[in-house]
C-alpha cells in the first residue's frame, strides 16, 4: 500500500507539469493584449508597454515563456500578476474562501444526499422515493449557472433568507452558494445511495444476516448500509475535485472572493500566471483526492488490494 | 417474550420424541405485477430431533421458498404466506411477534445456503460474522464472541482457525467458506438446521467432506436436519426420509430406501430412472420430458398430468380420478408411504384397494 501511494504521488509530477503547460498554452492563445488592457481608460505609454512586455517575456515564444515559468516553479515561485502581486499571495488570500465553500457543499452533499438516498432505497416506490427521483432528475438536468442565478433571485432577492453575495455574514453567507455548488452531486449521491442500497438489500448476505436472527437494525445498518456506502463514499471523495470546477461559476455568481472567482477574473484579464497557478492547484487537488479515494476504497472493501 | 427455552442443549431433547418442527399445509405465493406465482401449495411435514429429511425436486419446485418461509426470511412483499402453519416446539411461529420469530432464528432453526461466497458479507472477517451470533443472541462482548468463533472454526475443521479467524471470506476456498457458513449456523446449537443445497457449488471431493461434517455434527448435537438437494447420492447416504416436491407440493414421501427402490409416484419414478445409479456420488437429477409447470398458471387436476406417462384422461379414468380435472390428494399408499397420485398402486405394482 505504501509503495502504491508513493508511486501514485510521483506520477502526479508529470501530470501537473503537463496540465500546467496546457493551461499555459491556452492562455497564450487567447486573443487580445493583457498589457494594453491594464491601463483601462488611460492608455499606457508605448515605453511602459514595451518594458512590461519585456519583463513578462510576452515577446518570447510559448516554450520560452513556459520554461521561465517552470524555472520559477522549482524555486517555489509561482510568478506575479501584471501588477506585481505574487500569485502565491493571491492563492493564500482566496483559497480559504473556496475551502470553506467546498466544505459546506460536501456536508450538504453527504448529509442530504445520503439521508434522501437511504430513505428512498429502504422504501422503494413510496411517495418519498418518487419525490427523490423526480427532484434529483430536475436538479441534474439544470445547468449550475441557471441554478445559481435562480437560487440567488428566489432565496436572496425575493425571500431574503440568505445574503445575495459576498462573505459578510460569515458561515451563513456560504450556505446558499454551498447548496447550489453541491446540488448536482447531492442529487447524484442520493441516486447512487438509493440504487446501491436497493441492490444490497437483495444480496445473499443480507438474507444470511436475517437467517442469523440479527435484529433488524443490525441487518440494515451493518449488513446493508455499510456495504452500500462504499461506492457513495468513494464518489464523494472523487467529487471534491469536480466541486472546485463548479466553484468557478458559484463564486462568480455569488461574488465570493475564492480561487474560482479569481480564476474567472484572471481569464478575462489574461493574467496568465494566476490562471496557470490556480488551475494547476485545482488539478493537483483533483489528483490528490482521487488518490485518497483509492486508498479509502481499499480500507472499506477488504477485497481491494494494491500490490 | 416466548416461553420457548432455547438454552438447553439440543442433545438433551432427543429422547423426548415429540416433533420439533411441524409444517402444516404451508402455502406461499408471490404477488407480482405479472400475476400470482404459487410457489408452495400445501406442504406438510414434521421433523424430530436427530432426524434427517431430504427434500428433492427439480428447479423451481418450491424447495427453497418453503425453507425460507420456515425461517421467516422471505421478502414480504412480494411473498405472502397465504395459508397453513409452522409449529416450532409446539408453538405456531406464524402467530408470533416479529421479535419472537427473530429469537428463534439461530438458536432454534438455522440455515445454510448454496453459495457461501455470496452468502457471507465480503466486508467483515469470518470470525466477526460467526461471532455475531453470540453477540446478537447471547449478548457477548466482541472479544468473547471472537474466541467462540475460533472454537467453532476448529469444530468445523478449518485448519489454523486461530490464525484465520480475522481473514475475509474471499480469502477462503469454496469448501472452507461453506464450513464457515456451517460454523455460523451451528453456533448456537440449533434444534434444526436447514441446509439448502449446501454442496451444489463445491467440487465432488469437497462435497463429500462437507456432508460428512454435517453428519458428524448432527450426531454430536442431535439436531434435526432438513437437507434440500438435487443429489440423489447424498440423499441416499445421509437422509432417513425423503419428500419429493413438484409444483410446490409434496408428491411423494417415505423412507429413502422405500422411495428410491420402489417409487409410487410417476414423477419420482421419472427422477429415479433418469439416474442410472442412485448410489453413485454426484448422481444428478436429469430432466424428465416436458416443461416444469408455470407456477403462475398451474395445470388443473394433477399438476404433473401434462408430463405424466401414467395419466388417464376422459373415459379411461376411473370415476373421480380423471388426471386433468381431479386433484390427487397426498394419501397413504402403503404403510409408511404417501403419494399424491390417483394411480400410485399401479406405479408401485400393488393391487388397487
Ligand atoms: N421473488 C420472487 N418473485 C416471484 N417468484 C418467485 C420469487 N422467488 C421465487 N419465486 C418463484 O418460486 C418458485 C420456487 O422457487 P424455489 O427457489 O423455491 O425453487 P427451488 O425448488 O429451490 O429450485 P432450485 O432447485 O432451483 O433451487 C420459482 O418457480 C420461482 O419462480
Ligand atoms: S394423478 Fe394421474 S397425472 Fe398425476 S401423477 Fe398420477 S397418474 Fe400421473
Ligand atoms: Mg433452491
Amino acid at each position: 500500500m505504501g509503495r502504491y501511494v508513493a508511486r501514485r504521488l510521483l506520477l502526479t509530477i508529470p501530470v501537473l507539469l503537463g496540465a500546467s503547460f496546457l493551461i499555459f498554452a491556452m492562455v497564450y492563445a487567447l486573443p487580445g493584449d493583457p498589457i494594453r488592457a491594464l491601463g483601462g481608460d488611460r492608455p499606457l505609454s508605448p515605453a511602459v508597454i514595451a518594458e512590461l512586455r519585456e519583463r513578462f517575456h510576452l515577446n518570447d515564444p510559448l516554450y520560452v515563456q513556459y520554461w521561465e515559468y517552470v524555472k520559477g516553479l522549482f524555486q517555489g515561485d509561482l510568478g506575479t500578476d501584471f501588477r506585481g502581486r505574487p500569485v502565491l499571495d493571491t492563492i493564500e488570500r482566496t483559497l480559504p474562501v473556496t475551502v470553506k465553500l467546498a466544505l459546506v457543499a460536501i456536508v450538504f452533499e453527504a448529509v442530504i444526499g445520503l439521508v434522501a438516498g437511504v430513505l428512498a432505497g429502504i422504501r422503494r416506490n413510496s411517495f418519498f422515493d418518487n419525490l427523490v427521483l423526480v427532484s434529483t432528475t430536475l436538479v441534474v438536468s439544470i445547468p449550475i449557472l441557471v441554478l445559481a442565478f435562480f437560487a440567488q433571485l428566489l432565496f436572496g432577492l425575493r425571500l431574503q433568507w440568505f445574503p445575495i453575495a459576498g462573505t459578510n455574514e460569515g458561515l451563513y453567507s456560504y450556505l446558499l452558494p454551498g447548496l447550489v455548488l453541491a446540488s448536482g452531486s447531492l442529487a447524484y449521491v442520493a441516486r447512487l445511495t438509493r440504487t446501491s442500497l436497493a441492490e444490497n438489500l437483495r444480496a445473499d448476505y443480507v438474507r444470511t444476516a436475517r437467517a442469523k436472527g440479527l435484529p433488524n437494525r443490525t441487518v440494515i445498518v451493518r449488513h446493508t448500509l455499510r456495504n452500500s456506502l462504499i461506492p457513495v463514499v468513494t464518489y464523494i471523495g472523487a467529487d471534491i475535485g469536480t466541486l472546485l470546477g463548479g466553484a468557478i461559476v458559484t463564486e462568480t455568481v455569488f461574488n465570493l472572493p475564492g480561487i474560482g472567482r479569481e480564476v474567472f477574473n484572471s481569464i478575462r484579464s489574461q493574467e496568465g500566471a494566476v490562471v496557470v497557478g490556480i488551475v494547476t492547484l485545482m488539478v493537483f487537488f483533483f489528483i490528490f483526492f482521487n488518490l485518497v479515494v483509492d486508498v479509502l476504497y481499499a480500507v472499506l472493501d477488504p477485497r481491494i488490494r494494491y500490490d | 417474550m416466548t416461553n420457548l427455552d432455547l438454552t438447553k442443549p439440543t442433545a438433551e431433547l432427543a429422547a423426548q420424541g415429540t416433533p420439533l418442527l411441524e409444517v402444516d399445509d404451508l402455502r406461499v405465493e408471490f404477488r407480482t405485477r405479472s400475476g400470482v406465482v404459487k410457489a408452495v401449495n400445501g406442504v406438510s411435514y414434521s421433523l424430530g430431533a436427530g432426524e434427517t429429511l431430504a427434500i428433492l425436486g427439480e428447479s423451481g419446485s418450491g424447495k427453497s421458498v418453503s425453507a425460507q418461509a420456515i425461517m421467516g426470511i422471505l421478502e414480504t412483499p412480494p411473498a405472502v404466506i397465504s395459508g397453513g402453519g409452522i409449529w416450532f416446539q409446539g408453538r405456531n411461529v406464524l402467530e408470533m411477534s416479529a421479535e419472537d420469530q427473530r429469537r428463534i432464528r439461530g438458536p432454534g432453526i438455522s440455515m445454510i445456503f448454496q453459495d457461501a461466497l455470496s452468502s457471507l458479507n465480503p466486508v467483515y472477517s469470518v470470525g466477526f460474522q460467526i461471532g455475531e451470533m453470540f453477540r446478537a443472541h447471547r449478548g457477548m462482548s466482541r472479544k468473547a464472541a471472537r474466541a467462540k468463533a475460533v472454537e467453532l472454526m476448529d469444530r468445523v475443521r478449518i485448519p489454523a482457525a486461530a490464525r484465520r479467524v480475522d481473514d475475509y471470506p474471499h480469502q477462503f476456498s469454496g469448501g472452507m467458506r461453506q464450513r464457515v457458513m456451517i460454523a455460523m449456523a451451528i453456533a448456537l446449537d440449533p434444534r434444526i438446521l436447514i441446509a439448502d443445497e449446501p454442496t451444489t457449488a463445491l467440487d465432488v471431493t469437497v462435497q463429500a467432506q462437507v456432508m460428512d461434517l454435517l453428519k458428524d455434527l448432527q450426531q454430536e448435537t442431535g439436531m434435526g436436519l432438513i437437507l434440500i438437494t438435487h443429489d440423489l447420492g447424498v440423499v441416499n447416504e445421509v437422509a432417513d426420509d425423503v419428500a419429493v416436491m413438484y409444483a410446490g407440493e409434496i408428491v411423494e414421501r417415505g423412507t429413502v430406501d422405500d422411495v428410491f427402490s420402489r417409487p409410487s409416484h410417476p414423477y419420482t419414478d421419472g427422477l429415479m430412472s433418469s439416474v442410472p445409479q442412485v448410489e453413485a456420488k454426484g448422481g444428478r437429477l436429469r430432466p424428465i420430458v416436458g416443461q416444469p409447470p408455470n407456477l403462475a398458471d398451474i395445470p388443473s387436476g394433477c399438476p404433473f398430468h401434462p408430463r405424466c406417462s401414467h395419466r388417464r384422461l376422459g373415459a379411461e379414468a376411473a370415476p373421480g380420478r380423471e388426471c386433468s380435472t381431479d386433484v390427487p390428494p397426498l394419501r397413504l399408499v402403503v404403510p409408511g408411504r404417501e403419494a399424491a397420485c390417483h394411480y400410485s398402486e399401479e406405479v408401485l405394482g400393488v393391487r388397487a384397494p
